[in-house]
């Protein structure tokens, strides 16, 4: 009698019911149609098919990118899940990517790790999985590992993602936040705030009618061209929470520094101006998903400009301050108004003013 | 922006600026000492900071910051009867952000929520109020604060909640009066003011009649005055020109939003739910006759006091807190004794520390560079 022999690929799982129940985490056959409906269907990719417990990756494929690995992660647990220009996957994605690509590594692979309250919809875990894919394809990135969990209703918020993502440094990249110098160039990619702004523009409960959408991108492309025309490049943040306030005060701290700023010069989209204004908040400490905070020595800000300009999310890119030999760690701006006042660390949340 | 950036323009600002400081050069008595001018509004200090203005004028001129911070001077005690009210079980607690990180003697509103109190930061009172409606199995509570800018929002709330027969919405009323305040300023003794720039948004509403007590017995200059930093510019000039001439006057500079006998529907409003407290506490301040409102008997439905028993104990200051002198302008921020040291504003002792209108944490986050540096 001949034996045929099983397929060697074997079959991708799907789950017939409308929502998540406490049995998608139970491990048993519903946990991996979860998986493999949501995540495994959506990523397709080699490294993560065979579903080990971990992801193996060649070595020499990694050493050819560059010397050294870059390692970080990070949560996401944005509400509303999705928001004009993006939704949680986007943010999750570019979150990590962005992470590593301003410490000048390539990003190459992500970890996704997902807690699901019960009763989430699976067309909703679709969607983000879905948007998780595109992002990672726009970034060139894989999905190469993850894990899910359920847990029961109002113990989590729908839906709470964790990527984790490693890349390779390229060769001779030493940026690090204690190199500024006097004298340097502060750039930014585009205009400020817009994800701050949309995120509590989406929430509803400010009754204001907002048009403004995230700025959620995957950076590595842009910070690759920066890279290439400045090497020299002093350091590089991302302003996410917290904004490009905060991200400036580390540099200025680090360094040792002072750093000025100029209002004029920082690019602020007026409709967030206005919502700002409304709500008495400060789009200096708004976040953004989208804008890198770049210190360039002056001999090379022109190019990097010109570099960054040229990229589909660098077309707004300015300098709006230098670096400083002042006080050390302190950032200050010239004020429209032609005043000069600090602009510090946020203590706690930025909390909207009553009159 | 229109109606915005007009207010902001540099070049209007640098040639403002030139005639203030002749203007200030001008007048005898700045050879001796600069002159202090007192901004009442804690929309005021909180714009001389944000576009540096203190940085900018001549040293001619003092700017006092004022009590005029509904968050900064609350009490403690009252601090802690939200919180007694919010940590009810069946209480959504609802307050404008800002007064969420005010100090109580235990802990803060933001502190209570952490704890498993209903705290939910609204923008409006009408906000509570749609809450109360969509849950009528719960005591929907709001936290009522701030001069008479917010005095009329909460009032038309209440009245709009009898309307629809809401049962199961209060307002905890802390709100303020601005006259009795500045009167209590004028009266201290150990205070040296040459001139004021009054609140802009509260005389929106209560219109500039009330102040003219500054100008016709105390003799001092008042101009009401905008927020935008012209606005305040273009009001320093006004005080430094009536005081040159010897004017003492009640003027102004806000025409554009504020008409004299301010506005008679919201007046109305306030006049039919609210009455005069005999005294109001404030923090650093003290006692002050009449300086605070409450809700009518006939409203005492929609009164958290009425409906909620509650701690009503008065919660000395710190002793080491001086807000008091900083409110009166007797000392500046940084020569507070605990500033910047045992006060910050992740660790607030005085409620100047808590909101960004605070005169300490806006000295102590925007800083008037100058000024300060040359102080410490």
């Amino acid at each position: 009698m001949n034996i045929v022999p099983l397929p060697r690929r074997r079959t991708i799982g799907q789950v017939h019911v409308a929502k998540v129940t406490m049995a998608h985490g139970g491990g048993g056959k519903a946990m991996k149609d979860l998986i493999d409906d949501v995540f495994v269907s959506a990523f397709d990719n080699g490294l993560l098919a065979p579903l080990e417990d971990q992801a193996r990756i060649d070595l020499a494929s990694l050493a050819k990118h560059g010397d050294r690995l870059a390692f970080t992660t990070d949560s996401f647990v944005v509400d509303p899940l999705f928001f004009p220009g993006g939704d949680i996957g986007k943010l999750a994605v570019c979150g990590t990517v962005n992470d590593l690509a301003v410490g000048g590594a390539r990003p190459l692979y992500l970890s996704c790790a997902a807690i699901i309250e019960e009763g989430v919809e699976l067309s909703l875990l679709r969607r983000i999985a879905q948007s998780m894919a595109e992002t990672a394809r726009e970034a060139g990135v894989k999905i190469v590992t993850g894990d899910t969990k359920v847990v029961q209703k109002g113990a989590c918020d729908k839906v709470f993602l964790t990527t984790t993502g490693i890349g390779v440094i390229r060769p001779q990249c030493a940026m690090s936040v204690d190199r500024c110098c006097a004298g340097d160039i502060v750039l930014v990619n585009g205009v400020l705030g817009d994800h701050g702004a949309a995120i509590l523009g989406a929430r509803g409960d400010m009754a204001l009618d907002s048009p403004i959408e995230s700025d959620c991108a995957p950076l590595n492309g842009l910070i690759d061209a920066l890279l290439t025309a400045a090497p020299s490049t002093r350091t590089i943040r991302d302003a996410t929470r917290g904004g490009i306030a905060t991200v400036l005060n580390e540099f200025a701290h680090g360094s040792q520094v002072a750093i000025e700023i100029d209002e004029t010069a920082t690019p602020i989209r007026t409709e967030v101006k206005g919502f700002c204004e409304i709500l008495g908040l400060d789009p200096l400490y708004l976040a953004n998903e989208g804008k890198i905070v770049a210190i360039v020595p002056a001999a090379e800000a022109d190019r990097a400009l010109a570099a960054m300009r040229a990229h589909p999310y660098g077309h707004g890119a300015v300098a709006i301050g230098q670096i400083r030999s002042g006080l050390p760690g302190r950032v200050t701006m010239r004020t429209v108004f032609g005043g000069t006042r600090i602009v510090d660390m946020l203590v706690g949340e930025q909390l909207p003013r009553i009159c | 922006m229109k109606y915005v950036d007009e207010f902001r323009d540099a070049v209007k600002a640098k040639s403002l600026i030139h005639e203030i400081e002749l203007l200030a050069k001008s007048i005898p008595i700045a050879r001796e000492r600069p002159i202090a001018i007192m901004e009442v509004c804690g929309g005021h200090t909180h714009s001389i900071f944000r576009y540096g203005l203190e940085g900018m004028l001549p040293k001619e001129i003092e700017l006092v910051h004022g009590p005029g911070c509904p968050v900064c001077v609350l009490p403690m005690g009252r601090v802690d009867d939200c919180i007694a009210i919010a940590e009810r079980p069946n209480v959504i607690f609802t307050t404008f952000g800002d007064a969420m990180r005010v100090p109580g003697s235990k802990k803060s509103l933001l502190q209570a929520k952490a704890d498993g109190a209903d705290v939910r930061m609204v923008y409006s009172p009408m906000d509570a109020l749609a809450l109360a409606k969509k849950n009528p199995d719960r005591e929907v509570v709001f936290f009522g604060i701030g001069f008479e800018t917010t005095i009329p929002s909460t009032a038309l709330t209440i009245l709009q909640a009898k309307a629809d027969g809401v049962t199961n919405f209060t307002i905890f009323c802390n709100h303020i009066t601005i006259v009795p305040t500045i009167k209590a300023i004028l009266d201290s003794p150990d205070l040296q003011l040459d001139g004021f720039l009054g609140p802009g948004h509260v005389s929106m509403v209560i219109g500039t009649t009330p102040y003219e007590f500054v100008a016709d017995y105390y003799k001092r200059p008042m101009v009401v005055a905008g927020f935008e930093p012209l606005d305040i510019l273009q009001s320093i000039w006004m005080v430094l020109k009536q005081i040159k001439e010897g004017r003492a006057e009640t003027e102004n500079q806000y025409a554009r939003i504020v008409p004299k006998d301010g506005n008679t529907a919201a007046l109305a409003a306030v006049a039919e739910v609210y009455e005069l407290r005999e005294f109001f506490e404030w923090r650093g301040l003290g006692s002050i006759d009449h300086s605070g409102v409450k809700v009518r008997a006939a409203y005492a439905a929609f009164d958290a006091e009425a409906k909620f028993t509650m701690p009503n104990i008065k919660i000395a200051d710190p002793k080491s807190c001086q807000c008091g002198e900083v409110l009166k302008g007797v000392i500046k921020p940084w020569q507070c004794k605990v500033f910047g040291s045992a006060c910050t504003p992740e660790t607030p002792l005085g409620a100047l520390m808590v909101s960004s209108e605070g005169a300490c944490a806006a000295y102590y986050q925007y800083g008037g560079i100058k000024k300060y540096e040359a102080a410490s």
